[in-house]
């Protein structure tokens, strides 16, 4: 479904993702993981097509972007592809913007329904996500950040897309509202066929939601293998230190610059 | 524009910015008596403006002449309503055309970035360094006494101000990523901007306009002092107080005292609403 391939993409001197390459089978899921500046967030951003890779290919569903400013058709026609959750989830919607409005507008951009049946959609989608008509009619500062980003996630969903990027986009929630989008995403998987790419500093939950890692430093993947294999067995120096600072029994914080800790 | 802290309540920001909204509402009030004034001030003047009253000139305070009369015995107080509207149209053009113009140029600049934005920033840098007065009177001194060209010279002088504060707004929030959001589901960009951007920084354009009339109307009305904008007889206040200026030291400052006070009335107010809209829309520390 998702091809990528020596993936590059430089800021001046500063090579932010280095020769990166996967793919992603349809109905998969697959969770990059590494700490903040490691190059995740800029490499989800260019799958997206937010950001311009400075070299490499990316390919859905075996067909790479034009290059080139895409006009609004081509646009739509990507949006049915990949969509992706932002990991802010107060600047992910409009402000001003009612967030059954907000869902709405994505459902009108990609189905051409009437009036009734659009309604009918947005209210499925909200309800997949676990929001109900009052909420659907508040503002966003009426809501909680985990209610925002299941917001976003809607509005996501409404595209109907065949690869669903979420960019941290799952630590926000509450613990029994992450079991809810998780089981959800899982659905979704199983039913659309839509892969899930994970963008995540969470190793420990990567495990529910994948069976595919890939470990990112410094832009550059250094593991890449099954969740199991990953988190058990991990070959890396780097994945080892980060499965060690997941939080066990036992565990107790200790500052940054300690030994061993971070 | 954030969201609001979550330890503000309700109440507790009504009791603390009640004297002050008073403040703005006293000056929204004012400004919209003026603009009625503008609009309906010919039909509501007791005196014809013009009319030349030999035997009245100079005239003190009296029931047929709140104000008096001036040097030619005309209706002060008719001249001054009669006038709002020639006061008011000029700056109003001025600020309507820069906002319209500028908002444009910042959304246009912020939206693409990279050369676009450069040269806009640039050519605005260069607008700004020109004093816009002088420029205006150096165009009005071209093309001969009249309105019209220190207008446009105000309009384009006036553009920076309100391009670079939008500009500057419209790129944080083109960043934000409800818009990347809209883009990667395909929204046409003239949505993005009707829709979501327009609309988010409406009320940063307001207050920039609102603050801007007044110093346009001080622009506007020097312009006249100067005598390269409306002409006599016309009851333009910036005129009204230059055509006052001589008899001032012969005691009868009326005249250019009534229409200063106009002009400051008017100016302070705009000002006043201008930063209670800023406080009100745009929190507290904008």
């Amino acid at each position: 479904m998702l091809e990528v391939r020596n993936l590059r993409k430089e800021f001046g001197d500063f090579v932010a993702v280095d020769e990166v390459t996967f793919s992603l089978p349809a109905q998969g899921s697959l969770a990059i993981v590494g700490e903040s500046g490691s190059g995740k967030t800029t490499t989800a951003r260019m799958i997206a097509g937010l950001e311009t890779p400075s070299g490499g290919h990316i390919a859905v569903a075996g067909a790479e972007p034009a290059p080139g400013r895409p006009r609004s058709r081509a646009r739509r026609a990507r949006g049915r592809q990949i969509q992706m959750v932002f990991q802010d989830p107060y600047s992910s919607l409009d402000r001003h913007q009612r967030v059954g409005d907000a869902v709405a507008e994505a459902v009108a951009l990609h189905q051409d329904l009437p009036a009734v049946r659009r309604r009918a959609r947005v209210a499925e989608l909200l309800d997949l996500v676990g929001l109900d008509d009052r909420q659907a009619r508040s503002l966003p500062k009426a809501l909680s950040g985990g209610q925002r980003q299941r917001v976003a996630i809607a509005r996501a969903l409404a595209a109907e897309p065949r690869v669903l990027i979420l960019d941290e986009a799952i630590a926000a929630l509450d613990v029994s509202i992450q079991a809810q989008i998780l089981a959800l995403l899982a659905r979704l998987r199983t039913e659309t066929g839509t892969a899930l790419l994970f963008i995540t500093h969470d190793l420990g939950a990567v495990r529910y939601v994948s069976e595919e890692v890939l470990v990112m430093q410094a832009g550059r993947v250094v593991e890449h293998g099954p969740v199991a294999t990953v988190l058990d067995d991990p070959q890396a120096p780097y994945t080892r230190r980060l499965i060690d600072s997941i939080p066990k029994p036992g565990w107790k914080p200790r500052r940054r610059g300690d030994k061993g800790a971070d | 524009m954030t969201t609001a802290p979550l330890t503000r309540t309700t109440t507790g920001r009504t009791k603390r910015t009640r004297p002050r909204d008073r403040l703005t509402l006293g000056a929204g009030c004012v400004v919209a008596l003026f603009v009625l004034l503008a609009v309906f001030g010919p039909l509501l003047a007791p005196h014809d403006p013009n009319a030349v009253d030999p035997v009245n000139v100079y005239a003190g305070p009296s029931a047929t002449h709140l104000l008096g009369t001036d040097d030619t015995g005309r209706d002060l107080l008719s001249r001054l309503i009669a006038g709002t509207r020639a006061s008011l149209a000029a700056p109003a053009v001025v600020v309507v055309v820069s906002t319209v113009l500028g908002t444009l140029l910042a959304l246009t600049a912020a939206w693409s970035g990279g050369w676009l934005d450069r040269l806009v920033s640039g050519a605005l840098d260069i607008v700004f360094g020109f004093p816009g007065l002088i420029m205006a009177v150096l165009v009005a001194a071209v093309f001969g006494a009249g309105l019209t060209a220190p207008v446009v010279a105000l309009s384009i002088a006036y553009l920076p101000l309100i391009t670079r504060v939008v500009r500057a707004a419209a790129i944080k929030e083109r960043n934000l990523p409800y818009v990347s959001a809209l883009q990667l589901l395909g929204a046409p960009t003239a949505r993005i901007w009707l829709r979501h951007l327009l609309p988010n920084l409406l009320p940063l354009v307001l207050v920039q306009a609102t603050i801007g009339f007044g110093y346009a109307l001080l622009d506007v009305a020097a312009i006249s002092f100067l005598g390269l904008g409306d002409q006599p007889p016309d009851p333009e206040w910036g005129l009204m107080v230059s055509n006052g200026a001589p008899s001032i030291l012969s005691g009868l400052p009326q005249q250019s005292l009534y229409a200063g006070i106009a002009i400051l009335i008017v100016v302070v107010a705009f000002n006043l609403l201008g930063t209670g809209l800023s406080r009100r829309l745009l929190g507290e520390n904008a």
